[in-house]
């Protein structure tokens, strides 16, 4: 892979919440690379770890953070060596800014979008406020909020316009990443559409890169260039999203994209038994092993990421 | 109680196109008011809806967010009055039903699944006790009988082994157990249809299809009549029969599940079906072309076609002046669209 080219580079990151019963293992040693102007979906259920793994690379750890190690190379430049004040100034937002799981409640109800939208700009780029807001209406075009919206409340948008706010606030630094968790889960179909068609935009015009962090597998592959599906903690497997969605490798993410209903065609959709192991108690061995159809023998040990054709899998059947 | 539900089963098997709800010409408004007294219009959540519900059928409503599918669904369910129109199941009108006949129809025609599980279960009551209420409320008197009967439907949705359930909060369930309890809820009284409101959309993926499984096995074996409430066109086509879509208060597509998926005619019905993505990585290369703008308010609705001001096919001095009644252009397959006069 060309050194240059690869924007984001995170190898055995780790993050583990303490709680009274045990270490919560939610991000448990997770290797992934991101190319500019490239979008990668981490796929998984809930509980994966995936939104620990959005919190891990942005540094945003609640009280409660146990082990938080590994290495997060940004532009070459390892971020998890940057001291908070340094990474909260120049990192966050700065770089790599996040448009939030259920992100159309969290804009602050007494403020004018106009102004949360401006202050990113105002706190990262040193700007004047007329600056910052004539930056807002840039961003409001690129996102499709009519310039109107800037002095309006949040209550006064609808759903899929404060989504637009939402992302506008994450595009106003100019960063080289946004990271999406959720989007647009708790959206109607067709603002979904939409949605989606602004950041495919955004990923051609501007040249953005984005981590798509989601478990709706049919509405990931609107954006996604590669596909990571995480499982208890781990990733499990990454590829290409043309072959991926064509046939993947690893046991679960077959059994994952065979659970999504299609519209046409008689394909009925399965389902997996069993649930996902707690992240407090992991099994020793393949963490899939108990509900894996094509478990074998060697399950019980730790299967190695094996790399086949430049797909990765995390799995005892390709060695 | 079984004689009476085997001779309805055997009056079933005999007429299984025979109505069991009849819905004609349905309005439920909502009024404003402007400082509390002043009369400020009305919300039409629901605006002119007709549609009858056959016996052992599954009908989905689909519809985005604010286009009054829950105001449907509530007054069917019988927690609104509708403002004009009729609700008719089995030949009783349900706006003439006083407080004693409500109370039959709560209890013995209707269970409702609710869309958020967590939010539906009460979180200070064990699954014993929230699957008892309803016994009780429903005049069973004896404790064992009582018992007897949570028992049974907790195994109808494979909530075993019961005893490892029946003292559980539903904090302790997963999201996918808590929807089971919420089932059996509906079930227990054995009901003669059930409303789902979007029983899966906070499931995860693996466990949505397991969910739909267990309602279309359920519905099944006990020959209810379901009406399904949802946004999400992918999971209708292995659980119903026939699709209304409805937009701002009016139905404007009805037909069966393979004619909308496969030749649907609203211009409405087609973005919605554009909309809806298929897991394939060609998706990421192209643009979705989608309607421009908004579902209208509800308080003011654009004249004529509600739809007309998205509409890339309207026709002027039409389609924004008269509003289209249902036309049949294939054999059972209802538009509300001028297009097809």
């Amino acid at each position: 892979m060309n050194q240059t080219n690869t924007l984001l580079r995170i190898e055995k990151l780790v993050l583990y919440f303490n709680t009274l019963q045990g270490p919560v293992q939610a991000v448990d040693g997770v290797d992934f690379s991101l190319d500019v102007n490239r979008a990668v979906v981490i796929l998984g259920e809930s509980g994966c770890g995936k939104s620990s793994l959005a919190k891990a690379i942005l540094r945003l750890l609640p009280r409660n953070a146990g082990t938080y190690s590994g290495h997060i190379y940004l532009k070459g430049d390892d971020i998890m060596a940057h001291k908070d004040d340094e990474f909260r100034q120049n990192i966050r937002w700065a770089s790599i800014s996040m448009v939030p799981q259920a992100a159309m409640n969290a804009l602050n109800p007494v403020m004018r979008v106009g102004d949360q939208v401006a202050e990113p700009a105002i706190v990262h780029l040193g700007v004047d406020k007329d600056a910052a807001l004539s930056l807002t209406r840039k961003m409001f075009q690129h996102v499709g909020v009519p310039d109107d919206f800037i002095s309006r409340y949040p209550f006064e948008l609808s759903g899929g316009m404060r989504q637009r706010v939402a992302i506008a606030m994450a595009l106003v630094t100019s960063p080289d990443l946004i990271i999406l968790d959720e989007p647009t889960s708790a959206l109607d179909v067709l603002t979904q559409a939409n949605i989606f068609n602004v950041l495919k935009r955004l990923k051609k015009e501007l040249g953005i890169s984005f981590i798509l962090i989601t478990h709706d597998i049919a509405t990931s592959s609107e954006l996604a260039d590669d596909v990571a599906v995480m499982y208890a903690g781990q990733i499990v497997e990454v590829c290409d999203a043309h072959r991926f969605f064509e046939g993947p490798l690893h046991p679960y993410s077959k059994k994952l994209l065979a659970s999504v209903p299609r519209l046409h065609g008689d394909q009925q959709p399965e389902f997996i038994t069993g649930r996902p192991p707690s992240l407090i108690n992991l099994p020793k061995g393949c963490r899939f092993a108990d509900r894996c159809p094509a478990r074998f023998e060697k399950c019980v040990e730790d299967p190695p990421v094996i790399d086949t054709n430049g797909r990765k899998v995390k799995c005892w059947l390709y060695s | 109680m079984t004689s009476v539900s085997q001779a309805k089963d055997a009056e079933i098997m005999e007429n299984p196109r025979k109505t069991l709800l009849s819905i004609d010409d349905m309005h439920v408004w909502f009024e404003l008011r402007r400082f509390g007294f002043g009369h400020a219009g009305y919300v039409k959540a629901v605006d002119g809806v007709t549609f009858d519900v056959h016996y052992k059928e599954t009908i989905a409503v689909v519809g985005e967010s604010g286009c009054g599918k829950s105001s449907l669904m509530k007054t069917i369910l019988g927690l609104y009055k509708p403002t004009k129109g009729t609700i008719v199941f089995e030949g009783k009108n349900l706006t003439d039903l006083d407080e004693k006949g409500m109370h039959w129809y709560h209890s013995h025609v209707v269970g409702y699944i609710q869309q958020d599980p967590y939010g539906a279960l009460p979180p200070f009551m064990n699954i014993q006790r929230i699957l008892e209420e309803p016994l009780i409320v429903g005049g069973v008197k004896d404790k064992e009988e009582r018992i007897q009967r949570i028992h049974k439907s907790m195994e109808e949705v494979k909530l075993t082994p019961v005893g490892d359930f029946l003292q559980k909060y539903p904090h302790m369930l997963s999201g996918g157990q808590q929807q089971r309890v919420v089932i059996a809820r509906a079930m227990i009284m054995e009901p003669r249809f059930l409303v789902a409101d979007e029983p899966v959309s906070m499931l995860d993926a693996s466990v949505r299809v397991e969910i739909l499984k267990l309602l279309r096995g359920l519905q099944e074996t006990h020959n209810l009549s379901v009406i399904y409430i949802t946004h999400d066109l992918s999971t209708v086509s292995y659980f119903s029969e026939r699709i209304f879509v409805m937009y701002a208060g009016n139905l404007v597509e009805k037909a069966s599940v393979r004619q909308v998926i496969d030749t649907p005619l609203h211009p409405y019905t087609k973005a919605l079906l554009t909309g809806t993505s298929e897991p394939d990585a060609k998706n990421a290369e192209t643009f979705k072309e989608l309607p421009p703008g908004e579902p209208p308010s509800l308080v003011t609705p654009p004249p004529g076609c509600r739809f007309h001001p998205r509409c890339a096919q309207a026709i002027k001095g039409l389609c924004d002046v008269k509003s289209p009644p249902d036309f049949e252009p294939a054999p059972g397959h209802l538009v509300a669209c001028w297009l097809y006069q």
